[in-house]
């Protein structure tokens, strides 16, 4: 009888879903994708996380947790699961889930929902319940320090440099569309400068005025930057002011090296601490307030099913489905990253193992439906507007005629009189080529916002908000991401040169924090100034190292299942390993050794060298120094390709080994940290 | 209702990483009877150095 419920459920989902994926050549109502996801969401939680903590971790909730045996009231805290939940969530989900569905919608809206939806039941949320479970059987320790624990020195430290790598590849593709949204926009560019002062005011008073009043500063806070959206539209209109905040991506590029430099040496209350609290709130705020917009507005989706670029040739990324697309969205299906915040402060706050299935399943299916809504905004767009927004300069020219004319003829008619009025209306200069996936998301949410508030007229206050609310949160993950990449590589460095390691030093941290800052700042460069646009080149290999690190962290959940003796459900991780394996592997070789071009670093780096041996210059290099930039990037792309998958090859045969090494022992053999082995706090 | 404020004010909070000072307070009460605990502001701010100075705790 209990079941019977969960039938219906599962009923409706496979209805919504067979809607979904069925009708063609009429446009069909998001809330379709909207409960085919819920109702999937919902019966996976139901059946396959609880059968993953039943069967195949055998969770026992009377067995301490690290927030009991080590309670210290800081660090390692029982803490209310709903509670935790919140936590977990805030700190997983970021601008990933919302920039990878947007572009992975120039392939239709199908490809991308049935990913998400298969993805995150059967991948995503399973490796982060699971490393959850690995570290919080294990005092809580890092991912790092897990698959030291597992697989051994040489393992853990190959994970340690890919994890570092990965880091400087997030913060520069986040910073690139941080400035593909801000670029030649004086209205955006204002009300994003003017959270640093804002943020300092914040820091001072809750510094000195009144300590610790989270509260009241976040108010503070959210009011100014209500009236420094409402301010913006005077300053872009303004014919001093609005030049002065009018910016080139190339100038923006340096000006976010320089700030990344100076904002991560700050101390921590006066800038970074304040505006994680606006970022942090408003991301939330802004979360919960598009899921009830999409509930009320209920849209019909614009974008079709499938486009023609399923099979390759799409403007906006290049390549085919696969394996591009499962690399395109990586946050929202499956996410690496999440294996750091799994094995990071949550498994030292959860109270009882009989929460984990709730906080590690149940917080990535919250991403995924974020991910899932952020789809749907991009495909209740025109499609011509989308196209027009996400395909490259190069593809589109400069004028609305030149756009509307290629985006036309890829099937997708748009007049340039909408594309004018829709930058008019979102209170910006042009939206043609606004790539990256935030400015679209913009669009998107000005659209369903004004909708419900405001009218056609709040359209641009609401635009200007909802990039606002992606600069916020981005700028805070590049700061944070930079600091804690200067404590990542110390310690690397540290490996070989003991003396770097100290944290509290001042040389060795202002050596790592600018190697950092350099090494992110080189790609972001480089995206900055890639003719194609940046994102088609920076965000298949942010895909790539994103979905390596996932395959990382479920082979070491298939090595710790072998190592429990429970080989016998070891398929539960070992299916998403294989699949991510496949496809990053495929898209990681293409990458590097593809013929075409528009897919292959190399054999665009040999068109570019052979012509410069030739003396000629090929567009859309100008000169003979931007040919051999462009070779010289090429070169560096193809080298961390390799790397990459040099650190997923080598961890595989780590995994092997140890599976078979489990196996010939009749005993387990993972290393659990009992509460014994622990002093009491 | 007034349950559910305070655990939405606990999870906002959380979220910022501020556990909970009262919880804070039980545990040293509990456990170190002898030891005086940090007072309110600086609780906050250790918890403040803790999730920021790492830089870490955010995802992309």
């Amino acid at each position: 009888m209990k079941h019977i419920p969960w039938i219906i459920l599962a009923i409706i989902g496979a209805v919504a879903l067979s809607v979904t994926a069925t009708v063609r050549g009429e446009q069909i109502n998001a809330l379709w994708i909207v409960v085919a996801a819920l109702c999937t969401f919902l019966v996976a939680y139901r059946y396959y996380a609880l059968f993953i903590a039943r069967r195949v971790m055998r969770l026992d909730p009377a067995r301490p947790t690290p927030a009991l045996y080590r309670a210290d009231g800081l660090d390692y805290v029982a803490t209310d699961r709903r509670v935790l939940f919140g936590h977990h969530f805030a700190a997983i989900a970021g601008a990933g889930p919302l920039v990878g569905p947007v572009l992975a919608t120039q392939m239709g809206y199908l490809p991308g929902t049935l990913w998400i939806i298969a993805g995150v039941v059967l991948a995503g949320a399973v490796q982060d319940f699971m490393v959850l479970f690995v570290s919080m059987r294990r005092d809580g320790r890092s991912l790092g320090e897990l698959v030291r624990m597992e697989m051994g020195p040489v393992a853990g430290t190959i994970a340690l440099v890919g994890t570092f790598i990965i880091m400087v590849i997030i913060l520069a593709v986040l910073a690139l569309i941080v400035v593909k949204a801000l670029a030649e926009s004086p209205w955006g560019m204002f009300t994003v400068v003017a959270t640093v002062p804002l943020a300092m005011v914040m820091g001072v008073y809750t510094r000195w005025i009144r300590p610790g009043r989270i509260g009241e500063v976040s108010i503070l806070g959210f009011v100014g930057l209500i009236l420094a959206i409402i301010f913006g539209q005077n300053v872009a209109a303004s014919p001093f002011w609005g030049p002065v905040f009018t910016f080139t991506p190339v100038q923006l590029c340096w000006l976010l090296i320089g700030y990344g430099a100076i904002a991560s040496v700050l101390p921590v209350w006066l800038l970074l601490a304040p505006r994680d609290y606006l970022s942090t709130f408003l991301k939330i705020g802004a979360i919960v307030a598009l899921a009830v917009g999409i509930f009320i507005m209920a849209p019909p989706l614009r974008m079709p099913a499938l486009t023609q670029f399923v099979g390759g040739g799409g403007p906006v990324w290049s390549g085919a489905l696969f394996p591009f697309l499962f690399i395109t969205i990586a946050c929202g299906a499956v996410s690496g990253f999440h294996a750091l915040i799994s094995s990071g402060t949550t498994p030292k706050l959860i109270a009882s193992e009989g929460d984990a299935p709730f906080i590690g399943y149940g917080g990535m299916l919250m991403e995924a439906f974020v991910a899932i809504m952020a789809l749907v905004g991009a495909s209740i767009l025109d499609p011509g507007i989308y196209f027009a927004m996400n395909s490259p300069a190069a593809v589109l020219g400069a004028t609305p005629e030149s756009a509307s004319a290629a985006v036309t003829a890829m099937g997708f008619p748009v007049s340039a009189d909408i594309l004018v009025q829709t930058a008019k209306d979102v209170g910006e200069h042009s939206i043609i080529s606004r790539t990256g996936g935030a400015p679209t998301l913009a669009v998107a949410m000005a659209e369903i916002f004004s909708h419900v508030v405001g009218g056609p007229a709040m359209k641009a206050f609401w635009y200007h908000f909802a990039i606002l609310f992606e600069a916020l949160f981005i700028l805070t993950a590049v700061d944070a991401g930079t600091r804690a990449g200067r404590f990542m590589l110390q310690d690397l460095i540290g490996l070989a040169v003991p003396s770097f390691r100290a944290h509290s030093s001042l040389a060795p941290g202002m050596i790592a924090t600018a190697l950092c800052v350099a090494a992110w700042g080189f790609f972001l460069y480089q995206g900055v100034t890639d003719p194609l646009g940046g994102v088609n080149t920076l965000w298949p290999v942010f895909g790539i190292s994103n979905q390596m690190l996932a395959a990382v962290a479920l082979m070491l959940s298939t090595v710790v299942l072998f190592r429990m003796k429970r080989d016998r459900f070891a398929w539960v991780t070992a299916v998403p390993t294989v699949w991510l394996l496949v496809c990053t592997l495929t898209a990681g070789t293409l990458k590097l050794v593809s013929a075409d071009p528009k897919v292959g670093f190399l054999a665009h780096a040999s068109i570019f060298s052979e012509a410069a041996a030739r003396g000629e210059v090929l567009a859309p290099a100008k000169s003979m120094a931007e040919m051999r930039a462009i070779i010289f990037n090429d070169r560096v792309d193809a080298a961390l390709c390799a790397i990459f998958l040099f650190v997923v090859l080598s961890l595989l045969l780590f995994t092997i080994r140890t599976c078979i090494a489990a196996r010939r022992v009749n005993a387990p053999t993972a290393h659990e940290i009992t509460p014994d082995m622990v002093p009491a706090e | 209702m007034r349950a559910l404020l305070e655990r939405m004010r606990e999870m906002a909070l959380l979220m910022v990483g501020q556990p909970s000072y009262d919880a804070y307070l039980r545990h040293m009460a509990q456990r170190h009877p002898d030891r005086p605990p940090m007072s309110r502001v600086e609780f906050f701010r250790n918890r403040e150095q803790a999730r920021y100075g790492g830089g870490g705790g955010r995802c992309c």
